[in-house]
């Protein structure tokens, strides 16, 4: 478990760490918690020359609450996003799906950027981003650009974001007053990415839903949210039924996969439903 | 002092002696990060090795190509089965008396065995190099079932051509290792053939693997000018590791110091001699500098010693009112690549003839057949002694079934088939004398601290409730009575590769009345500093805190086979209480003396001895620990020491009644203990907070077994399991409460009457969250489904049931 030799950088603003990028081009990578990258290093599955640590970079900390807008940086922790008071108020279900991620520790030094920007399909923040409908800031060597979370994910680790830009911020509409939210997920233990998670808001005649590791990219469905926002929860699940496209693995087959995807989906549902005005 | 002040219960209870909760001395050093393992030795120009393994399971090796390893700075040597032909240690003894390939040997036969061995100044050096040894590889047909392995064309051991017999007897098939037959075949199969009910189940017990939290590893140093090994390593049992180094290595024995350190769990992972060792000993040997070998997890894993895989064939033959005439097994042994079992030798399916349990069964009959496979070798007992676990799962699924066959409660059908107290010594159908035991009492304390007669009741509402379509939770209710056989063992049944499985203890009374004990065992989290301790204190009478443990170094310690089998304190607790009754002997010399009496005239009192009639004149041991080496006294030799060689004359028979309380989820699989009861009947306790640490280990390594932890491949013989992620070790948040409870029955050939404790609560939990499962099922049809109980494994149970609509 020794990964193979690197550079290590530690730039302090963005503009350093892209250059960095530009300069060392697919050599380099960045690393935020590092709770994805590390472990691929050591199984020596990902190499790279140069490794460019964002931790000092304080343009990518801290979390806004804006009357419309919550904004949170890049570097924020998934304990941050756990233990701050203005985000549980303003969107509950940031907290309650951080709170379902890894473990305590993992969560102390795991960030929501890596975690929405790495594409892996395990992970639980990019299907509860694409849910809010939040936007991702990427900054590169061309200056800033967004992308909407529902246009990120192309395939497992492949994502809209280019080799020599950084995803910065993250940019999430506050749901109305008496929208209902919930995370529900399905793992085999403490730590485990899910076999099944369901991301569900609904409410004013609105509704949007997203599951997680169902598909190599997370899975928002239009069908599935305009059913659920109609009432049609049977509809709704069928939709998603049908965007789905789990495959057999370490937590079963997909026909078991597809029926635990119904019933987290249901149990979101119901519980984002009994929170609503 | 004011030790005439003190009754003789509060200076018993200053010995801290046996039966008190003393708290673990090794833990003011664990607790601090203070504690000595072999990843913590760093020895002057001390050089690292690692491993290049096999990607394939089945595969010929054609060539291996050094060049581009050995050009990195820093690279000492890439070793490769060619380089130690010449010594004779391209291939090792195991301990099953097969032989094993130390580096591939023209062919790998399981993914991750060892191909050559990487010697580098530093351990990311070693790490870079043996990523540039390029391997070329032809790949063969795998084999990962056992039952298509002894039908296959494909031979999987070239090197065992035309060998009809085997270490245990002749073989069947080129990848048939052994037949072990046990009991009365044909009685038994008349019994089947007359019995009013027969029930038949295949029961599998999957496979799985110790993994402690410290993975294998050592540290060799050879001194060149001495011409002394000394070889640090993770060894369950140090002697055994020595002896077996000079056998296989031409060293003389006292050229060779074993020490085993402190040890992150072993769990049977530990027993067995690794690649790792023989090429870190030659690596010293040749480069004359220390070398470290130690694995990562996923090599953990992958190649060092899994535990189980056995499928299990059983047949259970009763009378209509469920009185059991008959148990037949036929037992298929998947052993991986090379039979490197850790059993007794006697034994090559370790003491699977416990497989009648607890019960009076008057005929039986036994079959195992082991198998080569491309898996991992290995076939240890974790947390269990040899094969027990498999044993009690086999026998504890049999009941079940056979009680859904009779529609009885398993309870009583358990409680009608009991061995009787009175029954003591029990001789089994399938040759082992049962020591001591009182089921019945055990068992009724267990049912009734569950309330069970309210928890059937519950469950019968939560059926009606499910059927009713009010709740999709099942509730199961999981009963386990099992009987273990540890403490192996007596020297004329057990050895491995011929070392006696004797124990022993050494203890040193020093002048001041403090002491020293060594013993041949080694401690790997069990406390042995703190509760052999213990014994010697009550035995003679000076306070555990002031006597010092030592283990683990063959150049102190007395000659003894080491610390697995929970067979510590059926062994080497019974040579410490035995060393320590030889000392109060020339004790009682020295005081009768010191009293100006008659040795028999002085009689022992807690901590001293006293004149018979006249307790107030008394020599305590403290004193007579210093008139011993200091006063010249008529007749007896200075100094207070003596040592124990203890063979057993039987093993110990711990037992106890486990019942799981389960609630599941029928949509998604998951499962929720609600309550988890454990009684063990360990015969004398020494320590009930030690104990009780014990049990709640031991069930949470079986609730991992039995509910997710499995060493899994696919069809190309890949581990699919080989990290933390997918490989099941519950963290805390998976671990359910425990209540502990017990019955003591001491075991009556054994000096302090202690049977054993480590390993009970992994034998009988893993039938008990397995038969928790199965019940909650039973009402809707379920009768076998095979472990590990993970959530979409239950899911398919419920699917298959038609309960999902």
């Amino acid at each position: 478990m020794i990964p193979a030799g690197f550079e290590y950088h530690r730039p302090g603003d963005i503009a350093s760490a892209i250059g960095i990028l530009q300069e060392h081009g697919d050599e380099a990578r960045v690393i935020a918690g590092g709770h994805s990258l590390i472990p691929m290093m050591k199984l020596r599955m990902a190499e790279m020359g140069h490794l460019v640590d964002l931790q000092a970079i304080e343009e990518l900390k801290g979390i806004e609450i804006g009357a419309d807008t919550v904004s949170l940086g890049a570097m924020v922790t998934q304990h941050e996003l756990i233990t701050h008071d203005g985000l549980a108020t303003a969107i509950p279900l940031i907290r309650e799906a951080a709170l379902q991620v890894a473990d305590p520790q993992v969560r102390y030094v795991g960030t929501v950027g890596g975690n929405v920007a790495n594409g892996d399909p395990g992970n639980d923040m990019p299907g509860l981003m694409q849910c809010l409908n939040a936007t991702f800031e990427l900054s590169g060597p061309d200056g800033r650009r967004s992308v909407a979370a529902r246009e990120f994910y192309e395939a497992a680790y492949f994502t809209a974001r280019d080799d020599e830009e950084i995803l910065t911020r993250i940019s999430i509409p506050v749901p109305g007053a008496g929208v209902g939210q919930a995370y529900e997920k399905q793992k085999r233990k403490i730590g485990d990415y899910a076999t099944a998670a369901a991301a569900v808001m609904v409410g004013n005649g609105q509704a949007s839903v997203a599951m997680t590791n169902l598909a190599d990219t997370p899975v928002w469905s239009e069908s599935a949210s305009n059913a659920l926002a109609d009432g049609d929860v049977s509809g709704c699940v069928a939709a998603m039924l049908d965007a789905i496209d789990p495959v057999a693995d370490n937590r079963g087959p997909v026909e078991f996969k597809k029926h635990v995807a119904a019933v987290m989906l249901r149990r979101a549902i119901e519980r984002a439903q009994s929170r609503a005005d | 002092m004011n030790d005439q002040t003190l009754t003789p219960e509060e200076r018993a209870a200053n010995l801290k002696g046996m039966g008190s909760s003393r708290k673990r001395v090794e833990d003011v050093r664990f607790t601090q990060g203070k504690g000595n393992y072999v990843d913590d030795i760093k020895l002057d120009g001390m050089l690292f090795g690692a491993f290049v393994r096999s990607p394939y399971a089945h595969a010929r090796v054609v060539s291996v190509n050094k060049e581009a390893a050995l050009a990195i700075p820093g690279v000492v040597a890439v070793l490769t089965a060619e380089d130690l032909a010449p010594l004779g240690l391209h291939w090792m003894p195991t301990l099953a008396g097969d032989k094993q390939m130390v580096l591939a040997d023209g062919k790998v036969l399981f993914q991750g065995q060892e191909v050559a061995y990487v010697v580098a100044e530093n351990r990311y050096i070693a790490a870079d190099a043996a990523e540039l040894v390029e391997v070329d590889y032809e790949e063969l047909p795998v084999l990962t079932d056992p039952f298509e392995a002894l039908k296959s064309d494909v031979v999987l051991r070239e090197d065992l051509a035309g060998q009809t017999d085997g270490a245990h007897g002749p073989r069947k098939h080129h990848n048939h290792i052994f037949t072990w037959e046990q009991g009365d075949k044909d009685a038994t199969e008349a019994v089947l053939g007359e019995a009013d009910v027969v029930a038949e189940e295949m029961v599998y017990y999957h496979r799985t693997h110790p993994c402690p939290l410290e993975t294998c590893g050592c540290v060799a140093s050879m001194d060149k000018v001495t011409g002394k090994l000394t070889l640090y390593g993770t060894f369950q049992a140090p002697h055994a590791i020595r002896t077996v180094v000079s056998l296989i290595s031409g060293l003389a024995e006292h050229n060779i110091r074993v020490i085993s350190p402190d040890i992150g769990g072993g769990f049977g992972n530990k027993v067995g001699a690794y690649a790792g060792y023989v090429c870190s000993v030659v690596a010293s040997i040749v480069t004359g500098q220390p070398v470290k070998w130690v694995e990562n997890r996923m090599e953990n894993l992958m190649s060092t010693a899994f535990a189980r895989d056995y499928w299990m064939q059983g047949k259970i033959a009763a009378t209509k009112d469920g009185k059991i005439t008959g148990l037949w097994c036929h037992t298929t042994a998947d052993h991986g690549g090379f039979d490197a079992c850790a059993d007794p030798t006697k034994f090559p399916a370790g003491f699977m003839n416990i497989c009648t349990g607890s019960y009076d069964i008057p005929t039986a009959y036994l079959a195992v057949d082991g198998v080569y496979t491309n898996k991992a070798p290995g076939g240890v007992a974790y947390r269990c002694s040899f094969r027990v676990t498999e044993a009690a799962y086999f026998i504890e699924r049999m009941i079940e079934v056979l009680a859904i066959k009779l529609n009885m409660d398993a309870a009583e059908l358990r409680r009608i088939n009991f061995i009787k107290a009175d029954q003591f010594p029990y001789q089994s159908a399938l040759g082992w004398e049962y020591d001591s035991g009182d089921y019945h009492t055990a068992w009724d304390k267990a049912l009734k601290a569950v309330g069970y007669e309210g928890l059937r009741a519950e469950q019968a509402q939560r059926i009606e409730d499910f059927r009713a379509g009010k709740t999709r939770k099942l509730l199961g209710i999981g009963l386990t009575h099992f009987t273990e056989i540890v403490g192996a063992g007596p020297v004329k049944n057990c050895d491995i590769l011929g070392l006696g499985m004797f124990d022993s203890c050494e203890i040193r009374i020093h002048p001041t009345g403090s002491a020293i004990a060594r013993l041949g065992t080694i401690s790997q989290g069990q406390g042995h500093a703190t509760t052999f301790a213990q014994i010697i204190a009550s035995e003679i009478g000076l306070p555990a805190d002031d006597i010092t443990l030592e283990e683990g170094d063959t150049d102190t310690a007395p000659y003894g086979l080491g610390t697995y089998g929970s067979r510590s304190t059926p062994v080497a607790g019974a040579a410490t209480a035995m060393a320590a009754r030889k000392i109060r002997a020339k004790a009682q010399m020295i005081a009768a003396y010191l009293l100006e009496v008659h040795d028999n005239d002085v009689e022992w009192d807690v901590d001293r001895f006293a004149v018979k009639g006249a307790p107030e004149r008394f020599k305590t041991m403290k004193e007579i620990a210093f008139a011993a080496y200091n006063q010249a006294i008529p007749g007896l030799e200075p100094g207070l020491e003596a040592v124990s060689y203890y063979d057993p004359p039987n093993m110990t028979y711990p037992f106890g009644a486990y019942i799981c309380v389960m609630e599941i989820d029928v949509d998604t699989g998951e499962w929720d203990v609600r309550q988890f009861y454990a009684l063990d009947d360990c015969g004398t306790r020494i320590n009930p907070m030690i104990i009780e640490g014990q049990v709640h280990g031991g069930v949470t390594e079986a609730l991992a077994i039995a509910m997710g932890q499995e060493i899994a491949y696919d069809e190309m013989g890949n581990v699919k399991t080989a990290t933390l992620m997918d490989f099941f070790l519950p963290t805390a948040w998976e671990t359910p409460n425990y209540t502990t409870d017990h019955t003591v029955t001491p075991s009556p050939h054994h000096p302090i009457g202690a049977k054993g404790v480590g390993e009970s609560p992994n034998v009988g939990g893993v039938p008990a969250f397995s038969n928790a499962v199965h019940d909650a099922f039973r009402p809707f049809g379920l009768v076998q489904s095979h472990m590990p109980h993970d959530h979409w494994r239950i899911w398919k149970i419920a699917n298959g049931l038609g309960m999902h609509g």
